[in-house]
């Protein structure tokens, strides 16, 4: 190994691979076959967490930074004036196996720069891949990102061996494409995400009737949206989520506050804040949509194109509909107790559990874990004690936040006392 | 009534599970259950010392195993907490769990159920920090070689682990605490002890035992843990509560920071 060349490479080539937020290892059950090297924990595993609290699981580098294109919002981008690297295929092999052997990591999340053309770069990709599975006898996690534009065949090998692929729209509407990655069309990016979701969707048929079926993607597909960098709405966010969650089935959809890498008057500037708490809205945004029963439309539409920041998008709901409450936590059925603000779904499923013995009262749901300074306006129990005054969303809302300390309640007052 | 008795046993689980089974069949009335050597305290009451049994072992095992599964591994995981007291505490939960019926859930507004659920929640979280922060280094004689100072004796449930995923690599790991360690050899995994003078942190200063090599690959994994960190959005706080300090100086990335 000459020590100096690859130290200098993977410092740029991790640098440079930072800004894709996934770096989940989970989904994937993968076993160590043969007696050979690894495995997949289905639940996934994060070895270190970096200074800014993200959980490390997987080597997450860029096989390269050299790109021909010059998208606006990438480091990467063609005419910025930074370093450039290449590892070479056994480069990449050796690293990873060698982290992996010292329990660094969960595995490997390979991206890179489009160098030469899509099918070119995807190429590479896949030789890594495959190299571990076939030659080191490697099964820890893969994540492979598939090139915009690279074709079915490649994408097809690529899932093969990789236990994860995703294609990161960035951009969330097709004008914003337009402004900030000119060089590239919508359908690059769909294109291979159909291919890799139409496979999923036959071996996985396939499997249920020949049972040795290979493994093709096990933890299936995953794509990222900049948050903040083209002027988009959390609706136009949010629906295009919607969109990729449905038509590609997407695992899962990353939303990344856009850190400003460049100056450039189509973006914010170098320096202004990360809109985190943003990010973090839409977050559980997501959350509702696929684990609370909630339809996009209840949350972002015409009227409320974004999110409240001050609240929770739950909370923001119930307090434009406070027909639907108070809710009787006795009586009513699941989906309505997911609906009332400061209950999660694990409370939920407590007092499910625990009603079958006794009426609750406060007393019981502090306990379960609800958080009672805001499920208290929207629920009744078994006790005489309940919000009777007749209290309009406003002084609701007033109520709640004074007790409240959201964990992004600094941030939150110091963008507001900017305004003041 | 029976005379109360303080039962001594050798500090090991199948020790433990074997008083458990001489109380149960001799109908005991039991006022402590102590790992021998740990200063008696059987002043007040007579003692008894229980000779390990597997077989013995065994069936209490297999009776708290046919009641829940959930329960069998809360005694295992509780036990492995080493917390003071805490024989006396699962033998009224075994007694506890002996009484319910079959199917029927333990109440879980009873304290010492409670507290069992608990302390084996808190063991479960150990092992799954130790399954991610055990950093192995390559010793001369290839073996990948781990320190660990778990605040429980989670090895034994570890093991299964490290065995499922490195079964091509002879590994150690060994726990400074406790003094000893648990080591595959490529075919199977074995208890060793071993009482090293020299306790090989992820340190600054080198140790011969490893190759040069090793050195490259921690500052590979250090400088690799810098560069994925994002300074506009650094959050000090949520790192120290996912990575707490305790386990800094067996972590490479973290060693110039303890
Ligand atoms: S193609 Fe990819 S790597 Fe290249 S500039 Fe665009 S986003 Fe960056």
């Amino acid at each position: 190994m000459n020590f100096e060349r690859i130290r200098e490479k993977l410092n740029i080539l991790a640098d440079a691979a930072k800004y894709d937020v996934s770096c989940a290892s989970s989904g994937s059950d993968r076993a160590n076959k043969n007696q050979g090297l690894g495995n997949a924990s289905k639940m996934g595993i994060c070895h270190s967490y970096t200074e800014d609290g993200r959980c490390i699981s997987l080597l997450k580098i860029l096989l390269t930074n050299h790109c021909i294109f010059d998208c606006a919002y990438c480091v990467t981008r063609k005419s910025n004036d930074v370093q450039r690297a290449a590892f070479k295929i056994q480069e990449v092999v050796d690293l990873t196996i060698n982290f992996y052997r010292r329990n660094y990591i969960e595995g490997l999340f390979l991206s890179s720069g489009i160098f030469k053309n899509a099918d070119y770069t995807m190429e590479r990709l896949v030789a890594v891949a495959k190299k571990l599975r076939e030659e080191e006898n490697f099964n820890g996690y893969i994540h492979l990102k598939s090139i915009p534009g690279a074709s079915d065949e490649l994408m097809y090998e690529a899932g093969l061996y990789a236990d994860r692929l995703s294609v990161n729209i960035e951009v969330p509407t097709i004008s914003g494409l337009k402004l900030l990655a000119p060089d590239k069309k919508h359908e690059d990016f769909t294109k291979p995400m159909l291919k890799v979701k139409n496979e999923i969707v036959r071996y996985k048929a396939e499997r249920k009737i020949i049972k040795s079926t290979p493994k093709y993607a096990p933890a299936g597909q995953s794509t990222q949206m900049i948050v903040g960098a083209s002027g988009e709405t959390d609706k136009d966010i949010m629906y295009s989520a919607v969109h990729y969650y449905k038509n590609y089935q997407m695992r899962r959809v990353y939303y990344s506050g856009y850190v400003p890498v460049a100056d450039d008057m189509r973006l914010p500037a170098i320096g202004s804040q990360v809109p985190m708490l943003r990010e973090n809205r839409l977050y559980q945004t997501d959350w509702l949509l696929r684990f609370y029963g909630f339809a996009i439309n209840e949350i972002l539409n015409k009227e409320h194109p974004y999110l409240d920041m001050d609240v929770d998008p739950k909370l923001s709901w119930a307090l434009r509909n406070l027909h639907h409450f108070p809710v009787d936590v006795n009586s009513a059925d699941k989906a309505l107790l997911a609906r009332i603000p400061g209950i999660g779904m694990r409370s939920v499923d407590k007092i499910l559990k625990a009603r079958r013995f006794r009426k609750l009262n406060w007393d019981h749901l502090k306990k379960i874990g609800v958080a009672l300074n805001r499920a208290q306006y929207f629920m009744v129990c078994d006790s005489r004690h309940w919000e009777r005054r007749d209290l309009d969303a406003e002084k609701i809302k007033g109520m709640i936040l004074q007790t409240s300390t959201g964990k992004f309640r600094n941030q939150y007052s110091t963008q507001l006392s900017l305004f003041n | 009534m029976k005379p109360s008795k303080t039962l001594i046993y050798d500090g090991s689980f199948n020790g433990f599970l074997t008083a458990v089974f001489v109380a149960f069949d001799e109908k005991i009335n039991v006022t402590d259950i102590q790992k021998n050597g740990q200063g008696q305290n059987g002043l007040f009451s007579e003692t008894e010392t229980i000779f390990t049994h597997v077989e013995k072992a065994k069936r209490v095992w297999n009776g708290i195993r046919n009641k829940s599964h959930n329960a069998i591994a809360n005694v295992y995981f509780a036990f492995l907490s080493e917390t003071e007291g805490v024989e006396l505490m699962l033998y009224t939960y075994i007694q506890k769990l002996m009484a319910t019926t079959l199917g029927k859930q333990m109440d879980y507004s009873d304290g010492i159920v409670l507290y069992i659920d608990q302390l084996a929640k808190k063991v479960g979280r150990e092992k799954h920090r130790m399954e991610a922060f055990v950093r192995f280094q390559l010793t001369k004689d290839d073996i990948y070689f781990a320190n660990i100072e778990p605040d429980f004796d989670v090895l034994p449930l570890i093991s299964k682990h490290f065995r499922n995923r490195y079964a091509d690599q002879q590994w150690l790991i060994y726990d400074v605490k406790r003094k000893y360690g648990i080591y595959y050899n490529l075919d199977h995994v074995e208890m060793v002890s071993l009482n090293l003078k020299e306790i090989h942190f992820n340190k600054i200063h080198k140790s011969d035992a490893f190759l040069s090599e090793e050195y490259d690959y921690q500052t590979l994994w250090n400088d690799y843990f810098k560069s994925t960190g994002i300074k506009s959005r650094i959050n000090p706080k949520l790192h120290t509560q996912h990575v707490p300090k305790r386990y800094w100086k067996y972590l490479s990335e973290k060693k110039e920071a303890v």
